[in-house]
């Protein structure tokens, strides 16, 4: 009985302990991202919506796509990558980039690569709000389903977390990551149908895009935000059954090299 | 109860695989056979006991494997064979200046850093003025690091690091850090928390701080074991033996015939030094022609040795 008190004790006193350190790294990647620009915090609102300029001229001027709700239909493929990207990028390099720190003090090494989650999280909600004000321009219907939105939200976190914890232990490892990732990036950015209707492929080739997380994602926000439908449970269970997946997956594998980082940093 | 035990440790560096020399390299030497793994233990079979309130002190010459030791007890690194067993907080001091942010500033590098140290919010909050008073940066607080002189960085990390009250402390060459003044003000708070009833583990290259904080003593070289002993005197006037003639001991009396050698060779310098500062002396007297300086030489010479001096002989020349 005392032990299990101690036990519990001793868990809260970390968790508050770690807690502070925490919200310290969140603040300090948040404020690093920014440092030395005029438009700061500015730039998580304008790069998305350049971006988004730039694929709407071109898709609509230079090849005529007459989408229902194009903007929308980019907007929502454009935030999701973007989110996508910048977590697991940044996830990825976690570890190595705090490295000084690492080799000297004993601090869950988890702790960096969720904070970079968090502010990058952060980022998504900011651009989020402005997605919601093109929706309102672009005269799209807001009802209480949006609340689901949540859902495929925190789908991707888990799932940035997993992939993040993959590619950090295998960043110490294998620097070469970086770029590989990079080219991994641009592959799937073409496959998550960002600018591009999926309907013209065969239901055949429809379904093997669902076997691209991040389109699934995408797509939730199209069907609930452009088509007012909630998706199924079972389309539920698959952004679910993702997110588990690679949280699993990045936990065995970083757990596994948990012990061996400290000597190839 | 034993706070620290070292059992049978050894750890290891890895070298030259295929992350080190890059794929091309790694598949030329695949090919031509020549692939091998270079395995570095930077220490082999260290044991040591260290009960509550004891002081140890790891000396050896460099890459002794002193502060690989050193990451395996705070648990930055795992020892490849071998158990650790620690109990209590630990407050280490590893290579202080590392590991802050250029890019921030002052005040927030010192909040990170007391997060990653464990501290919490509200004692950080309370502590924050002592901090930087102790580090004398109060007109530098929002300086980024980057504009900081290394002494400023070295100050701060060590004001941060020191204001905690662990079980365990381990200062890596931190007893070095700042200025004359800031060493002086450092090494009273260093004894201070000592006396306070830590265990601690001190790495010096300073023998002499060795022989005035440490009780116990571990001789490391090359990743072995020398010696684990309490006889803290004796060990150092061995190991500085050991500095003169780079000779190890090879047995237990080695380490007697050592100290007794270490302080014999002491004693002849001593004596080497004394003979020099007469002659010096001695020089004095012959050049001065000023009746003050021989009346001021006649008085030292009284005052040491008198013997030297047929004090009847003085009196009747006066």
């Amino acid at each position: 009985m005392t032990e299990l008190s101690r036990t519990y004790k001793r868990t809260k006193r970390n968790l508050l302990k770690n807690r502070f350190l925490f919200e310290e790294l969140v603040k300090r990647d948040f404020s690093h991202k920014y440092k030395g620009t005029f438009l700061g915090m500015g730039w998580s609102i304008m790069a998305p919506l350049l971006q988004l300029l730039v694929l709407k001229i071109v898709f609509t001027e230079f090849f005529g796509r007459s989408t229902p709700h194009f903007t929308i239909y980019l907007f929502s493929g454009v935030t999701v990558m973007n989110y996508y990207r910048e977590a697991t990028n940044n996830g990825m390099t976690s570890l190595v980039s705090n490295s000084s720190i690492l080799t000297k003090i004993k601090v869950p090494k988890y702790l960096f690569l969720l904070s970079r989650n968090v502010s990058a999280l952060v980022n998504y909600l900011i651009i989020l709000v402005v997605y919601f004000v093109f929706c309102a321009m672009d005269h799209i219907n807001f009802h209480a389903n949006f609340v689901m939105l949540i859902f495929p939200v925190m789908c991707l976190l888990i799932m940035n977390i997993g992939v993040g914890m993959v590619l950090s232990a295998l960043y110490v490892f294998f620097r070469d990551m970086t770029y590989l990732y990079s080219i991994f990036l641009m592959i799937l950015n073409y496959l998550s149908a960002i600018f591009y209707t999926v309907d013209r492929f065969s239901p055949k080739v429809q379904r093997m895009f669902l076997a691209n997380p991040v389109y699934v994602i995408i797509r939730y926000f199209r069907l609930l935000v452009i088509d007012g439908v909630v998706p199924s449970l079972q389309y539920h269970a698959l952004c679910a059954g993702y997110a588990l997946f690679f949280l699993i997956l990045g936990s065995i594998f970083y757990k596994s090299l948990n012990n061996k980082f400290a000597y190839y940093f | 109860m034993a706070v620290i035990e070292c059992n049978d440790v050894s750890i290891k560096y890895i070298s030259g695989d295929i992350k080190q020399i890059g794929l091309k390299e790694y598949v030329m030497r695949k090919l031509t056979g020549k692939f091998n793994k270079r395995i570095f233990w930077a220490d082999k079979h260290v044991s040591f006991t260290l009960e509550k309130g004891d002081m140890l002190g790891i000396i050896g010459s460099n890459g002794a494997g002193k502060s690989t030791l050193l990451k395996a007890i705070t648990g930055v690194m795992q020892p490849a064979e071998g158990k650790i067993h620690v109990k209590g907080d630990i407050a280490a001091l590893l290579e202080l200046a590392s590991g802050f942010d250029p890019n921030m500033t002052v005040r927030e590098n010192t909040y990170l850093r007391g997060a990653m140290l464990g501290y919490t919010k509200e004692f950080l909050n309370a502590k924050y003025d002592e901090i930087i008073a102790f580090a004398e940066l109060e007109d530098f607080q929002e300086y980024t690091f980057k504009q900081l002189s290394s002494g400023m960085k070295s100050r701060l990390a060590f004001s941060i690091a020191c204001l905690v009250e662990p079980d365990i402390l381990i200062l890596d060459e931190v007893l070095s850090v700042g200025d004359g003044a800031f060493r002086k003000k450092s090494g009273d708070k260093m004894k201070d928390i000592l006396s306070g009833g830590v265990t601690g583990l001190l790495v010096s290259h300073a023998v002499g701080q060795i022989r005035e904080l440490c009780n116990k003593v571990l001789w490391l070289d090359h990743g072995n074991q020398i010696i684990f002993s309490d006889d803290v005197e004796k060990i150092c006037d061995a190991y500085e033996e050991f500095l003169e003639t780079k000779k190890l001991p090879e047995n237990e009396a080695d380490f007697d015939v050592m100290a007794i050698a270490y302080n014999e060779r002491l004693k002849e310098e001593r004596e080497a030094k004394k003979a020099k500062e007469i002659a010096k002396l001695e020089k004095v007297i012959e050049d001065g022609n000023n009746d003050s300086v021989v009346e001021a030489a006649v008085r030292i010479l009284m005052k040491n040795s008198p013997e030297l001096l047929n004090m009847d002989e003085i009196k009747n020349r006066k």
